[in-house]
């Protein structure tokens, strides 16, 4: 293919400006196109004085060069397109004779289909190109775009018939069809405004609660088992905690998810916070060194848990939010707005971490009625 | 020899050289840097010569970082507690000794053998106790639930080693190291001794079986067929967006380019 292209045709007759990369436009008209005065594209007509020359090698298209090209061009083109029809009988073949009622199988189905498929595709798009740039003349043709407005005697005629066609439908005469017409189309036309309606109701203060309430035992996810500080003793361990009770509520699992984080003595300072008069973190809700934060991201809700026990880094995936874990999930980089919220911690009679109450703010991402 | 002489001044040529280079250079590397299985023996009970042998072996590899009594310096810290499951890991996996000091160490090579890596986490434990190495029946997948492993695996490691184990980013240019290379005791001993950045699953959070449960999750994956075609390394998206960024719109782009470029003029390049 590439001795092809190494001999080079001519830039098209009209080249004001250059693509970046291509070489400069000919001086030499090879063929202009000849637009003829109603609009009508005429063919190419030879240039004064001089044989017709070709686009490909700059040569007569009687020259023995010429045509040697334009029969090996032909080859590659016809070789292009029998690819393609044996890579289209193959897809066929394939669909037919591979099974996919086994995961191997769809493996084997799956790569058959996609190979003899992409194979076709490229084959017929590749004998085009070719095609198009060996075989067709190189020349650019313009095509003015004619008036959009309609004739005058058409414009009239259009006229007449929507005069008339009222006419006969009475639709001027008879008020009472009209009217009722109107009337009968008019729900219709109300319906999409009363499907609205689906879109509610207003959440109220579902988004400002999680189903955490004092005295609820906090439990290890997917053991779904309750612990203890003790059982929880290894500093730098984390480990992602459900409410207990709500199993089979994944929807009030996804919002009262909470990990909880023990640090080495003396590295944990939650400061103490307030938002308005409300408290929402304060190192009085940690039990042994143990804290626990909500696990969604108040950024835009995406799970938080990369946490890593050398830096008290806590990195959401999704943005790259950084909350510093050992100051009260405070937020060091990226997008999120707000410190994570912080879930009261106590123990219960059988020593067991329970939630001292719900979570004092809206866990997540921000919303309009928050505040 | 012809064919080779008539071709070999084709600007293709030199790509194709280029292209050879790199093959050959990439297999000799290959051939040279296999390492050896990593020993799977189960650690002996340890004896008072054991412990010695081991702190001769301290003295002599680590204690240049981590102190002659392993009580810690300025670079390295203190092992005392650390355990021998610690030990264990970060030496069978090669990254103690240290090849520097840093935040982070990478699997390499393994320079002790398994006999020597028990004597000094003998040692070590024998300074102040600490997790202990896990014997075979505590990392054998035989009969754990990988369904529940998977659901633990999800929810508490695939944020950083991504959802197959195939590693991830974490703050400030350090990384959770994939899960392809780790022995089921390896993967036990980081989830109880939580090496680095990683947290600690320490057998009160996690328990015992459920840590197997991981394991066997962590195994099963690695077999798993890809019924899509190429699995990309199964980091996920990234890798899916990153191929058909560059791979497939560089593909598209070069295309266009060719489709459209206007071929050199023969007239102008005879007069020059």
């Amino acid at each position: 293919m590439s001795d092809m292209e190494e001999t080079g045709g001519h830039a098209g007759p009209a080249a004001p400006y250059r693509v970046i990369g291509t070489p400069p436009p000919s001086p030499r008209l090879l063929g202009p196109t000849v637009v003829d005065e109603d609009g009508e594209v005429g063919e190419v007509a030879e240039a004064e004085g001089s044989a017709p020359v070709d686009h490909v090698l700059g040569l007569p298209p009687d020259d023995p060069r010429m045509i040697a090209h334009g029969k090996r061009a032909e080859k590659v083109v016809a070789a292009c397109f029998t690819l393609a029809f044996i890579a289209g009988c193959g897809f066929i073949a394939a669909y037919i004779g591979l099974g996919v009622h086994t995961v191997d199988k769809t493996l084997r189905s799956n790569l058959a289909l996609g190979t003899s498929l992409a194979v076709t595709l490229l084959a017929l798009g590749l004998g085009m190109l070719i095609w198009v740039r060996h075989l067709m003349p190189d020349v650019e043709v313009v095509e003015e775009r004619h008036e959009l407005r309609s004739e005058a005697v058409d414009r009239e005629a259009f006229k007449e018939t929507f005069v008339r066609g009222a006419e006969y439908s009475q639709v001027v005469k008879r008020p009472l069809v009209r009217r009722t017409l109107l009337l009968g189309t008019l729900p219709l036309v109300a319906a999409p405004v009363v499907l609205l309606r689906d879109m509610g109701p207003l959440p109220g203060t579902y988004l400002r609660h999680t189903v955490w309430s004092p005295g609820r035992r906090l439990l290890v996810y997917g053991t779904n088992t309750p612990i203890t500080p003790a059982e929880f003793s290894a500093p730098g361990s984390m480990i992602t905690i459900v409410p207990e009770g709500y199993s089979d509520d994944p929807e009030a699992l996804i919002k009262a998810g909470v990990i909880l984080i023990k640090f080495r003595p003396g590295e944990l300072d939650v400061p103490t916070r307030t938002q308005g008069s409300t408290l929402i973190g304060t190192m009085n809700w940690t039990v042994d060194n143990i804290v626990a934060y909500s696990k969604i991201c108040t950024h835009i809700g995406c799970p938080v848990a990369l946490y890593e026990q050398t830096t008290h880094h806590i990195l959401c995936p999704c943005h790259q939010s950084t909350f510093d874990a050992a100051t009260g999930a405070t937020v060091i980089f990226g997008p999120a707005a707000r410190p994570l919220p912080q879930l009261p911690l106590t123990t219960d009679a059988q020593g067991y971490l329970v939630a001292k109450s719900d979570f004092t703010q809206p866990v997540g991402p921000s919303f309009w009625e928050r505040g | 020899m012809s064919w080779f002489n008539a071709r070999r001044r084709r600007p293709v040529a030199g790509y194709a050289a280029l292209l050879l280079g790199l093959v050959v250079v990439g297999l000799v590397y290959g051939a040279f840097t296999r390492t050896g299985g990593i020993a799977q023996a189960s650690s002996p009970a340890p004896s008072q010569s054991d412990i010695n042998t081991g702190k001769d072996l301290f003295d002599a590899n680590c204690s240049s970082c981590h102190g002659l009594d392993a009580q810690g310096t300025t670079q390295a810290p203190s092992l005392i507690g650390a355990g021998a499951a610690a030990v264990d890991f970060q030496m069978s996996t090669g990254r103690m000794p240290a090849k520097e000091v840093g935040a982070e160490n990478e699997r390499k090579p393994v320079t002790f053998s398994a006999q020597q890596i028990y004597e000094i986490a003998d040692y070590v434990a024998s300074l102040g106790g600490g997790p202990a190495i896990p014997d075979a029946q505590q990392v054998s997948t035989v009969g754990a639930n990988t369904a529940l492993g998977e659901e633990l695996f999800s929810t508490n490691c695939a944020q950083c080693h991504g959802f197959a184990g195939a590693g991830g980013a974490l703050t400030y240019g350090k990384d959770a190291p994939p899960l392809t290379q780790s022995t089921p005791t390896q993967i036990y001993e980081a989830m109880l001794t939580g090496p680095e950045a990683m947290p600690v699953f320490a057998n009160g959070s996690i328990s015992p079986s459920a840590k197997r449960d991981i394991i066997a999750y962590i195994v099963d994956t690695r077999v798993e067929p890809n019924p899509g075609g190429f699995s990309l390394g199964r980091t996920g998206p990234v890798t899916e967006g990153l191929v058909v960024f560059l791979g497939g719109m560089g593909f598209l782009v070069i295309i266009a380019l060719w489709i459209t470029a206007k071929r050199r003029d023969p007239s102008t390049t005879r007069t020059e």
